[in-house]
C-alpha cells in the first residue's frame, strides 16, 4: 500500500518513540501504522470513517486513522492501542474492564472501542448512559450487541485513575 | 477500487501566503485539503478526481475563534469539537452546536472542519441549515485580496459555489444578534448517530409579547439541490400566531418551496412529509 516513488519524510512520535518515516504523502496513517511500523493492533473496518475500528489518538484527540493522510501527522504525537497500557504486565483500566465484562468477541472493533472509551472517560469522567452511547456512537460492533461494552465502560469509570 | 497513491500529490505550504500564491499561479490545479473526513473517503474509493492537494490544516490564519461585539468569527479550520466546547458558541449559537454534535462520531468531530463542511457543498451537510438561520457570512482570501459573501448566496446549484479556484475560505462570521431566538434543530437519518441526513431542519423564531411570530428563520438540508433558507415559508409566518391554521398554511408553502428527490437514503415523498412535520413540531413548541 505504501510503495511508490514520490515519498516525503515525516517525523512524529508513536507510543512515545520518535519515528522518521519515508512515505507517500497521501498514505493513510492506518496503513503506515500497520504496514510500515508493524502496529497491527489498529484495525481496518470500513475504510471510510464509519466504523471506528482504526481509531487512534493524535495529539490526544480520537481520530479515524483511515481518514488521516500521513503528511498531516508531521510533529504529531500518536498513540495506538499498543501504547495505552503501562507495560505488558499491566493493562489499562478500560482494557481490564473489557475483559472482565466480556466486552470483546471477535476483537476487530475492540482496539477502537477501548480508545473511544478512554477518550470518553478523559472528557467525561462520570458519563451517563446517554454520554456513553454518544461517546461510542462512531464505533461499530457486530458481535456483542454493545451491552457488555457499555458495562465495561461503566465498570472502568467506577474505578479510580482513568488516564489515557 | 482504492486509489494508487503515487498518483496524488499532497503538499503542506509553509505559510498562507505560499498557499495563496500557488493557488493563484496554478489556478484550478490545487485543491485545499483540511480535515480529510470527506476527501479521504473519496480517495479510498478511487473517486477523488483532483490529483493535487494543499494541506491547510496547519495554517494558523485559517483557524481559531475570534470574538468582537458584532460577530463571532470561526476560522474555517474550526472543528465540530471546538464548536461544541466553546462556551459562547453554546450560549449564543445552539443550533450550530447541535449540528456539530450530530455530525459523524467523536473521531469525525475531532477532525472535520466547518469550512470543509461548507466548501464540500453537500446538500445533505449538517451545519449549513444552522448557518443559514444565523445569517452567516463567509470571508474568502486570495492572493488578490479578501472578500465577503452572505452564506445564503454561496451555493448556486448542486455542488456549485460562488468561489474561485484561487480562493480559500478563511472565516465564517456569525452576527451576534440571535441570542434571543427560540431555536429548534432536528436531524432525521436512518439511525440516530453517524448517519447522513434524510432531512436536516434548523429554525429560530422571535416572538412578540402577544405570542405572534415576529420573525421566523428556517434552514433545511437534504430537500433540494442545495441547502435552503425557506424565505417564503418564513414570510407566511410573519405576524401570525402559531395556531393550527397558521401551521397548516405554512406546511403547505414549505412543501412547495422544497424540491426533494428519491435517492439511496430516502424518497422525495418521505422527505416532504418529514420536513412539514418538523416545521409543525417547531411551531407547536412556540406556543406558550
Amino acid at each position: 500500500m505504501t510503495e511508490g516513488t514520490s515519498r516525503i519524510d515525516v517525523a512524529c512520535t508513536v507510543n512515545g518513540t520518535a519515528r522518521r518515516l519515508r512515505v507517500p504523502a497521501m498514505a493513510r496513517l492506518l496503513d503506515v501504522l500497520r504496514e510500515d511500523l508493524g502496529l497491527t493492533g489498529t484495525k481496518e473496518g470500513c475504510g471510510e470513517g464509519e466504523c471506528g475500528a482504526c481509531s487512534v489518538f493524535i495529539d490526544g484527540e480520537l481520530v479515524n486513522s483511515c481518514l488521516v493522510p500521513v503528511l498531516q501527522v508531521e510533529r504529531a504525537e500518536i498513540k495506538t492501542i499498543e501504547g495505552v497500557s503501562a507495560g505488558d504486565a499491566e493493562l489499562h483500566v478500560v482494557q481490564q474492564a473489557f475483559i472482565e465484562c466480556g466486552g470483546a468477541q471477535c476483537g476487530i472493533c475492540t482496539p477502537g472501542m477501548v480508545l473511544a472509551a478512554i477518550s470518553l472517560l478523559e472528557h467525561t469522567p462520570q458519563p451517563t448512559d446517554a454520554d456513553i452511547r454518544h461517546g461510542l456512537a462512531g464505533n461499530l460492533c457486530r458481535c456483542t450487541g454493545y451491552m457488555k461494552i457499555f458495562d465495561a465502560v461503566v465498570r472502568a469509570c467506577a474505578r479510580a485513575g482513568v488516564k489515557a | 477500487m482504492r486509489a494508487y497513491l503515487p498518483d496524488y500529490d499532497l503538499r503542506a505550504p509553509r505559510t498562507l501566503g505560499d498557499a495563496l500564491e500557488l493557488l493563484a499561479r496554478e489556478a484550478g490545479v490545487w485543491r485545499a485539503f483540511a480535515g480529510g473526513t470527506d476527501l479521504m473517503v473519496l480517495l479510498e474509493f478511487g473517486a477523488l478526481k483532483h490529483r493535487n492537494f494543499l494541506s491547510i490544516r496547519h495554517l494558523p490564519e485559517l483557524g481559531g475563534i475570534e470574538f468582537t461585539p458584532e460577530h463571532v468569527a470561526l476560522g474555517a479550520l474550526t472543528t465540530y469539537t471546538q464548536i461544541q466546547r466553546d462556551e459562547t458558541m453554546r450560549r449564543e449559537f445552539p443550533l450550530l452546536c447541535a449540528a456539530a454534535r450530530e455530525t459523524g462520531g467523536i473521531a469525525i468531530q475531532n477532525r472535520g472542519t466547518l469550512g470543509g463542511n461548507i466548501v464540500n457543498a453537500s446538500p445533505a451537510a449538517d451545519s449549513p441549515p444552522a448557518l443559514l438561520v444565523y445569517d452567516a457570512e463567509l470571508e474568502f482570501v486570495s492572493a488578490s485580496g479578501a472578500r465577503r459573501l452572505a452564506y445564503r448566496d454561496f451555493h448556486i446549484g448542486y455542488k456549485q459555489m460562488d468561489m474561485r479556484a484561487d480562493e480559500l475560505l478563511r472565516r465564517i462570521l456569525l452576527p451576534r444578534t440571535t441570542g434571543d431566538l427560540k431555536t429548534y434543530y432536528r436531524k432525521v437519518g436512518t439511525r440516530k448517530a453517524q448517519a447522513i441526513s434524510k432531512v436536516c431542519f434548523a429554525a429560530g423564531a422571535r416572538l412578540a409579547g402577544d405570542g405572534r411570530i415576529e420573525e421566523a428563520r428556517i434552514g433545511l438540508g437534504s430537500v433540494a439541490p442545495t441547502v435552503l433558507r425557506c424565505t417564503r415559508t418564513e414570510e407566511a409566518l410573519r405576524d401570525r400566531a402559531p395556531d393550527e391554521a397558521t401551521i397548516e398554511a405554512a406546511c403547505a408553502i414549505l412543501r412547495e418551496e422544497i424540491a426533494p428527490i428519491d435517492d439511496m437514503r430516502s424518497t422525495a415523498q418521505y422527505r416532504a412529509r418529514v420536513a412539514a412535520n418538523l416545521l409543525a413540531d417547531f411551531l407547536v413548541k412556540l406556543k406558550p
